[in-house]
This record gives structure tokens, C-alpha cells and sequence, in this order.
């Protein structure tokens, strides 16, 4: 806390505080929203209003207090805009969630079917185990440099978890066309979001160690200069694998997502333009040759630049989706009173849509806005820390955040062709909750080592100034002290 | 639901939301200022800063140990040139003291104690001043045999 400058030889930066007030202020400020939501929620829906809105609130509240507490002890000086915000979002997916369930048990009951399963308490759990791994991440990984160590294994397991979907067989790993699920049971992961951390981790781990390599050796075309291809290999292996992988298993957005990490890293690493020109190229390449090896990816192209031409087939999706954003307008219908449900998967990859038609305009600003505030302490904290691997760290934690909502909203507003991502906490997925929430425990960690004061050094017990003798530097030369002092 | 309850509760859940959000975006900025050391923008710090600051701004130069204890410089806006030199402002008469030894410069509301290349060095409390350093009110300098403190 800001104490009175002491006495000392600099004059101090201004203390920052902590934070950790305002953050537990912040996060009753998002507990209030979040029950606010769901009580209008439920008065729309026709339901009973009971005082179990109220413990669900209490009860959303005291799991991030947990997670704030976590915070206090194991993190004290970590950023205190990141958990609210994370606990808005995930509150707000929750609430909207919910409200597709009951819009799916109302439509059941009118068609006289079984009620559906309910999604919100499958990823209540979710949060809750996301909530968990995110207080042992924040426990277990005391100093974020510790991970720079296990770079390569970091690497390989990610490369691993990437590569398990498309081996094992499409019964356990394929849903809805895309190979990239394991299931046990009734309980689907998706190891690529996980895998997306471990890479993050491995390429900051080794753009650091090769750092140096990157930015001077080098060979000069056409006024650039490119690195040696050696010291590439390691990285262009990861990258082509990944690549190859996620095309096997069909999951461009994903590809998407590396290629695009990977390339912000190396642009942050290096500061050199030259490595985002070759990687726009390889992009356009890359894309050129996904639509003419992929019919899906054809597909995606023709929905996206005229959903409405195939309105009852292929273009449904999008085509609902942009109706529902058009009866949202800029104030939203009120939560439960529009009918996000008629878009297909409109709890998971278009959620975006769903609070868009709820909310409208006014609505989808704010949440993007609290996506912004997430991401910008993310590089703001990259930006302080004082070491290489934190700064990349940091940087490609956020930044996979950033193109994640990019890619998504891009999609779901017709901005860019559809890929099948999830909006970090929103949108309905227990793997990419949990894994955001290890990411965020990441980033928090990194934060906290960006914002901690430095280390005093330890206090010798000194007698004062004014009674101390006078020590004797140097044997008094008198003339060529003189001379010395006059020089100077 | 009847409509108006819809349509109040509607407005009032985006402002709400709103509300979060700037929030958040106000210490987005105080932490901005922070962190660069521009108290004075801060809307609530900067009046707390100015309040404290001006009742303890620097108005004389003791010197507390050495041959000179006792005597008092009224400071002004000029900067206090101090060593063996004649034309000091604090002149010393102090073999462990340099021809020109240090110089006390305000810059702002501050003073900053620059070490002009001396033998024996300048100290601010137990540390050698390499840089122009702040002063604190009621923190030794020490000069040679001298010490001095600034006063409000």
C-alpha cells in the first residue's frame, strides 16, 4: 500500500495498490448483474420468481470469491480487472445458457417430447472444475519463468493432445464432422484447447532461448532478411504438424488460431515486419489451398458470401443467426423475450447471436468491451513484466483470445466465413472453459509478477546518518585531490 | 410480463452493464496514470498530492553535521551549487569536499541532488547519488564531512 516515502536513495515509483478490493468489489458488482439477468430471464420466460434466484446468485458469488481468494494468497498483486471480467462473461453464458434451456424444454413439451437434458447445469459443473484447475494452476505455478523450463515438453504434449483426435477412431472423436473429440461416456473433451496453452508455452519458451538466432543471422532477399532455415526447423515442424493435423481432422478455425499465435509471437519476438509479410503469404496460401482441396471449406466460402441463397439448407445457420442480430436492433428484445433458440447451436458457437438478438447493439458493446478490458490488461501485463518469456507468454495468452473473438464474431456477423470456435467463458463447451480458466490463472500469474514490487534488498541495521563517523575512503592526497576536485 | 416492466427492466440490465464496464475502464485509467507517474491527473489523487505536497514543499537548506552546522539557506527557484569553489552557495571549507561538488536543483515541486563529478562522492541517505536524484524533505545528504537536509 502507498506508504509515506520512506527514506532512500531514489525517489520511489508510486506504490501501487493491490487490487484486491476493487477486484472483490467488482466481482459483486458482476454476482449483482449475473442474478439480474437470470430474474429477468425467468419473469420473461413465464416462470416462478423464487428465492432460489437469489442462492444461485450467492452461490455464483461464493465460487469467485473462492477463486478471488485463491488470488489473494497466491497471487496478491495480480491484475484486479481480470477475474471480474472472466466472471462476468462466464455469468452471462451461464444466464444465457439457461434460458436456451428452457426455450428447448418449452419447445419439447409443445411437440410432446421428453424434456431435453439440461445444458447450464452440465456447464455449471464445468465452471466449477474450470474454477478448480484455475486455483491449482495458480498454486502449483508459483513463477511463470518455471515454465519456460519444460518448453519442449510442453510442446510435444500439446502436440500430442492435437494429434490424439485424429488417430483415435471417429466414434470416439468425431462430432458433427470435425475429429477433434475424445468421449468417455457422456462427457466429450476437446484436447486442442489445452494443447493451445502447451504451445503457447513452448513457442514463447523457445523464441526466447533462439531469440538472438532470429533477429541476427540471417539471409538477405529482396530487402528482408529471412533467419536460417535451421534454426527455423524446430518451429516449422511444430507449426506443419499442428496445421496437418487440425486440417485432418477437419477444424480449420483452429488451424486458424496457431497459425495466427504463431505468428504474433514471431512478430514479438523478432519485431520484424518481414516475418508477418511471409506469414500473410503463407496465409493466402494456405487458404487458397484449403478451398480447392476441402469441400467443406467451399461450403463455409458459399454460405458466407450469400447465406441466404440456400436459406433451408446450408445457409440456415447463419441466415437465422443474422435475423435474430436484425430483430436485436441496437436495444435487444429484453433477455428471454426473443427466440435465439431458432439458431441452430446457439448455445455454443453462436451464442454471440443469441445475446445479440437479447441484447442488441447496446448490449453486444459492452460484453465486447469487457472481452477489451480482459485482453488489454493481458498485453498491459506483457508489456510490464520484466522478462522475455513472460512478455511472450503473456502476449500469445492474450492475443489467443483476441483472434478467438475475432474469428468467432467475425463469423457469426458475416464478416468472415464461418469456423467452428467458441467464444472464450460465453459459449456452451466444458474443454474450452476449462482450459480459458488455466489460461486466465496464467495470465494472472504473469500479471502478479508484472505489478509485485522488486525484492527489497534485505535491511542491514544501520546506525543514523547523523550519528555515524565519517569513513575514511581514501588516504587524503591533498594535492592531487585538489587537483581531481578542480578538474572536475 | 406486462410490457412496461419488460421494457424498464430491459434498459435498466444494459445499463448495468454498462455501468461494469466503466467502471472497469476508470481503473483502466487510474492505473494508467499510475504507472507513469503522472499523479497529478488522477481526478481524486491529485488534490490529496497537491494538499500534502504544498504544506511540505522544501523552503530551506540546513546543514546539520560538519564545521558549517547550523547555517540556513532560504531556497528560491535557483538551483544551490555547493563545494570548495568561491563562488559556491554553500561554500565548504572541507578537504573530503570537491572544488565543485554537488548541485541541488528544484525541478517542479521537487529538489534533485546531482553529484558534479566529485572525489569522494555525494550520498542521499546510505546511498552514492550516480543520477540526478530526488530529494525528500529531512533526508541527509552528505557531503564529505557536511551533511545537509532540506527543511519546509
Amino acid at each position: 500500500m502507498a506508504a509515506p516515502p520512506q527514506v532512500q536513495g531514489r525517489a520511489p515509483a508510486p506504490a501501487l495498490p493491490t487490487g484486491r478490493g476493487i477486484e472483490l468489489l467488482l466481482l459483486a458488482f458482476a454476482a449483482v448483474i449475473v442474478t439480474g439477468a437470470l430474474v429477468i430471464v425467468e419473469a420473461n420466460q413465464e416462470q416462478e420468481l423464487t428465492t432460489t434466484l437469489l442462492w444461485l446468485g450467492l452461490a455464483y458469488l461464493g465460487l469467485f470469491a473462492a477463486a478471488h481468494f485463491a488470488v489473494r494468497r497466491w497471487a496478491p498483486y495480480a491484475d484486479p480487472l481480470i477475474l471480474p471480467s472472466v466472471a462476468l462473461l462466464n455469468g452471462l453464458g451461464l444466464v444465457m445458457i439457461h434460458r436456451l434451456d428452457l426455450a428447448d424444454a418449452a419447445r419439447a413439451a409443445q411437440l410432446g417430447n421428453d424434456a431435453p437434458g439440461s445444458l447450464v447445469l452440465r456447464q455449471v459443473a464445468w465452471t466449477a472444475i474450470g474454477l478448480v484447475l484455475f486455483v491449482v494452476v495458480l498454486w502449483r505455478v508459483s513463477d511463470h519463468r518455471m515454465l519456460s523450463r519444460f518448453g519442449y515438453t510442453a510442446g510435444f504434449a500439446g502436440l500430442i493432445l492435437l494429434a490424439l483426435p485424429g488417430i483415435l477412431p471417429s466414434s470416439i472423436s468425431e462430432v458433427n464432422g470435425a475429429k477433434l473429440w475424445i468421449r468417455f461416456g457422456g462427457v466429450g473433451i476437446q484436447p486442442g484447447e489445452f494443447a493451445k496453452i502447451l504451445l503457447i508455452i513452448f513457442f514463447s519458451a523457445f523464441l526466447v532461448q533462439k531469440r538472438e538466432l532470429f533477429s541476427t543471422a540471417g539471409r538477405r532477399f529482396l530487402g528482408l532478411e529471412f533467419p536460417r532455415a535451421r534454426d527455423l526447423a524446430p518451429l516449422v515442424v511444430a507449426w506443419g504438424l499442428s496445421v496437418g493435423v487440425l486440417v485432418f481432422e477437419r477444424d480449420l478455425g483452429t488451424s486458424l488460431l496457431f497459425f495466427g499465435i504463431l505468428l504474433v509471437l514471431l512478430y514479438a519476438a523478432t519485431e520484424r515486419v518481414s516475418w508477418m509479410i511471409v506469414g500473410l503469404l503463407f496465409f493466402v496460401g494456405g487458404a487458397v489451398l484449403a478451398y480447392n482441396l476441402f469441400g467443406h471449406v467451399r461450403v463455409r466460402v458459399q454460405i458466407w458470401l450469400d447465406p441466404f441463397s440456400d436459406f433451408q439448407g446450408g445457409g440456415y445457420q447463419l441466415g437465422q443467426a443474422l435475423f435474430g442480430l436484425g430483430t436485436g436492433g441496437v436495444g435487444g428484445t429484453g433477455l428471454g423475450a426473443g427466440r435465439p433458440d431458432l439458431v441452430p447451436f446457439a448455445e455454443s458457437d453462436f451464442i454471440w447471436s443469441s445475446l445479440g438478438e437479447e441484447l442488441g447493439l447496446i448490449g453486444l458493446a459492452a460484453i465486447l468491451l469487457v472481452y477489451l478490458v480482459l485482453i488489454t490488461r493481458g498485453l498491459r501485463s506483457a508489456l510490464a513484466v520484466r522478462d522475455s518469456f513472460g512478455k511472450l507468454l503473456a502476449t500469445g495468452l492474450s492475443y489467443v483470445m483476441a483472434l478467438q473473438l475475432f474469428v468467432v464474431i467475425g463469423g457469426v456477423t458475416k464478416l468472415i466465413p464461418l469456423t467452428g470456435l467458441t467464444l472464450p467463458f460465453l459459449s456452451y463447451g466444458g474443454s474450452s472453459l476449462v482450459a480459458n480458466y488455466a489460461l486466465v490463472a496464467l495470465l494472472l500469474r504473469v500479471s502478479n509478477a508484472a505489478r509485485a514490487p522488486l525484492p527489497q534488498r534485505p535491511s542491514v541495521p544501520q546506525t543514523p546518518i547523523a550519528q555515524a563517523a565519517t569513513e575514511l575512503v581514501q588516504r587524503p592526497d591533498l594535492s592531487s585531490g585538489e587537483s581531481r576536485g578542480a578538474q572536475s | 410480463m406486462p410490457e412496461l416492466v419488460l421494457q424498464l427492466t430491459r434498459a435498466g440490465f444494459l445499463a448495468l452493464l454498462w455501468l461494469f464496464v466503466l467502471f472497469a475502464m476508470r481503473i483502466v485509467r487510474s492505473d494508467l496514470y499510475a504507472a507513469s507517474g503522472l499523479r497529478a491527473i488522477m481526478p481524486g489523487g491529485s488534490r490529496a498530492a497537491r494538499r500534502s505536497g504544498r504544506g511540505r514543499m522544501a523552503r530551506q537548506l540546513l546543514v546539520t553535521q560538519g564545521p558549517l552546522a547550523g547555517s540556513r539557506i532560504t531556497l528560491d527557484s535557483r538551483p544551490i551549487l555547493i563545494g570548495r569553489a568561491d563562488d559556491s552557495t554553500l561554500k565548504l571549507d572541507d578537504d573530503y569536499a570537491s572544488t565543485r561538488h554537488a548541485r541541488i536543483a528544484p525541478q517542479g515541486e521537487d529538489w534533485y541532488v546531482e553529484d558534479l563529478g566529485s572525489t569522494n562522492g555525494t550520498y542521499l541517505d546510505r546511498a552514492k547519488v550516480t543520477g540526478p536524484t530526488r530529494v525528500p524533505l529531512g533526508v541527509p545528504v552528505r557531503i564529505g564531512k557536511t551533511v545537509i537536509e532540506l527543511r519546509s
